[in-house]
């Protein structure tokens, strides 16, 4: 567990390496990155099948780095009257599968997030007395969160905290939302063959006092 | 699809057609149906529809949720194949370090070219876009008017099926009736538009598009289509009735196993096989156009990708439908890298691409809807055709052509990424941001400009004197430059969606760009490149004629945009298929006269 950790001078390191990425942010877009150069799915993958993650590149967090993210996307995202928890929905994963893999724009985010993974853990034992993912009361994880998503934080150390809580968030709530635990959760309806398109129901036009232009 | 080996071709062809996208489709279908024998060389892989589209896929089966990488710019479920910004292998250069200047080439490397990468946006252009010239004094006028091709659209709108109304608009022409399919009913985001755009004058009708919304009638179409010969109702006809139509799911941008839209290998290549006519071969990337003693083309030489060979195939005639890029690089690498069909000195010239600028709003009205399905036809339902046409002409507008305006989804499928822009969930976290989430999902609408550029001496494209591709063939070096008049109608676009944002009482998500030049879209990036060899009056002015056919070389036909002389704002796909088949017709009567 504690060598999962790392050690202060490195999470400093960290914070160094977050301010050039974050100087550097934005999409990837513009740079000239050739295709098919990393080991990714390449070019041409298979796109009429279900893949499973791991099925392209190895996942390479810890047990401890997982049970991080378990446990911190869980309070992002928790159970309610909205949906599951982040996990029960393979969020862990998907971020596991994320920071692993061979692109610019997740390997960005694996200088973020794995050294960020690393703080919070310090951050929960300086302040709790126990790792981050070891915290049993959830009040203790939210005192932690609500530091992090304070934007008006002053030094820098706190700001980039921010940024990888936001980072962090970002992900998961990608990840949750692609699923269809997500889409209800979100109000997405779809993806369903039909015979038929209806166009938005009376109940909605009416709302918005809209009238449906196409007739039959 | 059924490919060949180059060990299985046959000695000669009558026609040799480069590319299988919409141009090189059309025309395979065309000269296929009509007796002649062809063959068709793409630079990429076979591709089956029916086997290979992701057409229920979700986000969580997707690798990174599906989101973009640089091996699938447009995300892992996006039809392309091997292709995209960059083709590896095949590097393209630009004249200008000054991003402002350079061109961004996509291309595919798959059965069916750019029509698997499309948004099946299908529409005619007007009457003043083949005379834009003798309009405003600017670019070109085309050889052809609108009554030239006219027929050849309602043809394309027939086999290919095509949904819209007729509203009966300024340079916006009707079909004839009966020949558009219904169109989809309007998205909340449409109808609120419609409504904004009623308060400002501005209309918002619906698009047209090839997608099927209704069964085809194989053997009427086929029969208005091809009304002297049976057997090719035949065959068409059963193509037609094996097409579904829409099953309102699916984004058309991963292609469609069940043939609802129109893609190159779902609509032009089954019936061209089928008639026994068309060998295909694939993996065939083409060098030049050999050029036999008498001046007319023989075939081509290309590297069969599969072993590295130089390979030929030859013809009585050949078509380059590789794309306007891909098809001057082969014109201009020919002869020995001297350039064929050029003694205007025109190869490479008159790029042009579609004006971009585009605008999201948050629209308040729109928050914590009841749910609903809102896929429909997996593409834009309502645009505006351009409206401006009296302003402009009277001289109130600092630019001198026209754009439409197309009309974002709202409530699409999050697919891996954040499903409201990320600063909407900033600092949140739990229930409230399950709230929030919820709240603003399906609150925006995007406007997107797509306008027509002129022509301009800074936009063409030549080879690299230094670089090759991995077999030694020069590629292209882009040059850009956007005028006053693209520049200009980017910033009109800006203010006039910010108008229509406020006017449905939201707000834009980033300040209106004041400078064209801070929001329209890099060169390239609508991937809407035509031009390169534009079709003219005489051979001095121009590369080609009326017919595609070059004016140096008259067994070679260019079918794909290239030679397009101006780019109206309607996008060019469907006209590419027009021309294409108005060009195949008068090269089966060329045949036909032993002309070839």
């Amino acid at each position: 567990m504690i060598e999962n950790r790392l050690a202060r001078r490195k999470v400093l390191q960290w914070f160094a390496a977050f301010a050039a990425v974050d100087a550097n942010g934005g999409p990837v877009l513009g740079r000239a990155v050739v295709p098919g150069v990393v080991n990714g799915y390449g070019t041409d993958p298979s796109l009429a099948t279900f893949n499973q993650r791991g099925d392209y590149w190895s996942l390479t967090m810890t047990q401890q780095q997982r049970a991080v993210t378990e446990a911190l996307a869980d309070i992002i995202l928790p159970a309610d009257d909205h949906g599951p928890a982040a996990s029960a929905v393979g969020v862990v994963d998907f971020v596991d599968e994320w920071i692993s893999a061979p692109y610019p724009r997740q390997e960005q985010d694996r200088e973020v997030i794995i050294p960020g993974i690393a703080w919070i853990d310090s951050e929960a034992e300086k302040r709790f007395g126990a790792l981050f993912s070891d915290l049993v009361d959830p009040l203790q994880k939210q005192a932690i969160c609500d530091d992090l998503c304070d934007s008006a934080a002053q030094s820098k150390g706190q700001r980039q905290a921010v940024q990888f809580f936001h980072r962090f968030t970002t992900i998961c709530t990608g990840a949750y939302y692609s699923t269809p635990e997500g889409w209800q959760a979100v109000g997405y309806v779809g993806n369903m063959p039909s015979g038929a398109f209806a166009g938005p129901p009376v109940e909605v036009l009416d709302l918005l006092n809209l009238t449906q232009t196409v007739l039959e | 699809m059924a490919t060949i080996p180059i060990s299985r071709s046959k000695k000669e062809y009558d026609v040799v057609i480069v590319g299988s996208g919409a141009g090189g489709g059309q025309m395979a279908y065309t000269l296929c149906l009509a007796g002649l024998k062809c063959v068709m060389l793409e630079a990429g892989r076979s591709y089956v529809p029916e086997t290979e589209t992701p057409m229920m896929q979700r986000g969580d089966h997707a690798p990174l949720g599906g989101s973009s990488t640089p091996d699938k710019p447009f995300g892992f479920y996006d039809a392309t194949v091997n292709g995209g910004w960059e083709v590896p292998n095949e590097p393209y250069t630009q004249g200008s370090d000054n991003p402002e200047e350079q061109f961004r080439w996509w291309r595919a490397r798959m059965l069916g070219g750019r029509t698997n990468h499309w948004g099946r946006i299908s529409l005619r252009n007007g009457p003043y876009d083949f005379k834009p010239f003798s309009r405003d004094g600017l670019g070109f006028d085309w050889p052809i008017g609108y009554e030239d091709v006219e027929p050849y659209y309602t043809k394309v709108e027939r086999l290919i099926g095509v949904y819209g109304t007729n509203e009966g608009l300024e340079n916006t022409p009707d079909s004839p009736a009966g020949v558009l399919q219904p169109p989809p009913k309007g998205r909340v985001g449409d109808l609120m538009t419609q409504k904004a755009g009623k308060a400002m004058g501005v209309p918002v009708v619906p698009i047209h598009r090839a997608v099927l919304t209704r069964p085809m009638d194989g053997k009427k179409l086929a029969a208005q289509l091809h009304p002297e010969d049976a057997d090719t109702q035949k065959i068409v006809a059963e193509s037609m009735v094996n097409r579904a139509p829409c099953f309102w799911a699916t984004d058309c941008g991963r292609g469609c196993s069940i043939r609802a839209n129109y893609q190159s290998t779902t609509v032009h290549l089954p019936p061209a096989l089928a008639t026994g006519n068309l060998d295909i071969i694939a993996d065939a990337h083409v060098r030049e156009v050999i050029i036999g003693k008498d001046g007319k083309a023989k075939g081509v030489l290309f590297i069969d990708k599969t072993t590295g060979k130089e390979e030929r195939v030859l013809g009585k005639a050949v078509v380059l439908a590789a794309s306007s890029g891909e098809s001057v690089r082969i014109m201009l690498n020919s002869n020995g890298g001297e350039g064929i069909a050029n003694s205007s000195g025109l190869v490479g010239k008159y790029i042009m691409d579609t004006v971009g600028s585009d605008l999201r709003g948050q629209i308040p009205a729109l928050e914590n809807l009841p749910p609903h399905n809102d896929d429909g036809a997996g593409g834009c339902h309502f645009y505006s055709p351009w409206w401006l046409y009296k302003d402009q002409l009277a001289g109130r507008l600092d630019f001198a052509r026209g754009y439409h305006i197309e009309i974002g989804g709202t409530r699409r499928m999050p697919e891996g990424n954040l499903p409201v822009p990320a600063h909407y969930l900033k600092g949140l976290y739990g229930t409230k941001l399950k709230e929030e989430a919820r709240r603003y999902y399906g609150s925006f609408i995007s406007l997107s400009c797509r306008g027509e550029m002129i022509p301009n001496e800074g936009s063409y494209a030549d080879l690299d004197p230094d670089v090759t591709d991995k077999w030694g063939i020069p590629v292209m070096r882009w040059h850009w430059k956007w005028s006053d008049h693209e520049l200009n109608m980017a910033a009109h676009a800006q203010k006039t969606f910010t108008a229509i944002i406020e006017e449905m009482g939201g707000t834009a998500l980033t300040n209106p760009q004041k400078s064209g030049r801070d929001t329209i879209l890099q060169g390239g990036q609508v991937i809407h490149e035509v031009g390169g060899a534009i079709m003219g009056e005489d051979r001095a002015t121009s590369v080609c004629n009326q017919w595609n056919q070059t004016w140096d070389i008259d067994n070679l036909f260019l079918c794909d945009g290239a030679p397009f002389a101006s780019n109206a704002d309607k996008n060019p796909t469907q006209t590419i298929m027009a021309l294409a088949w108005r060009s195949g017709e008068y090269l089966v009567d060329q045949a036909r006269k032993g002309n070839l």
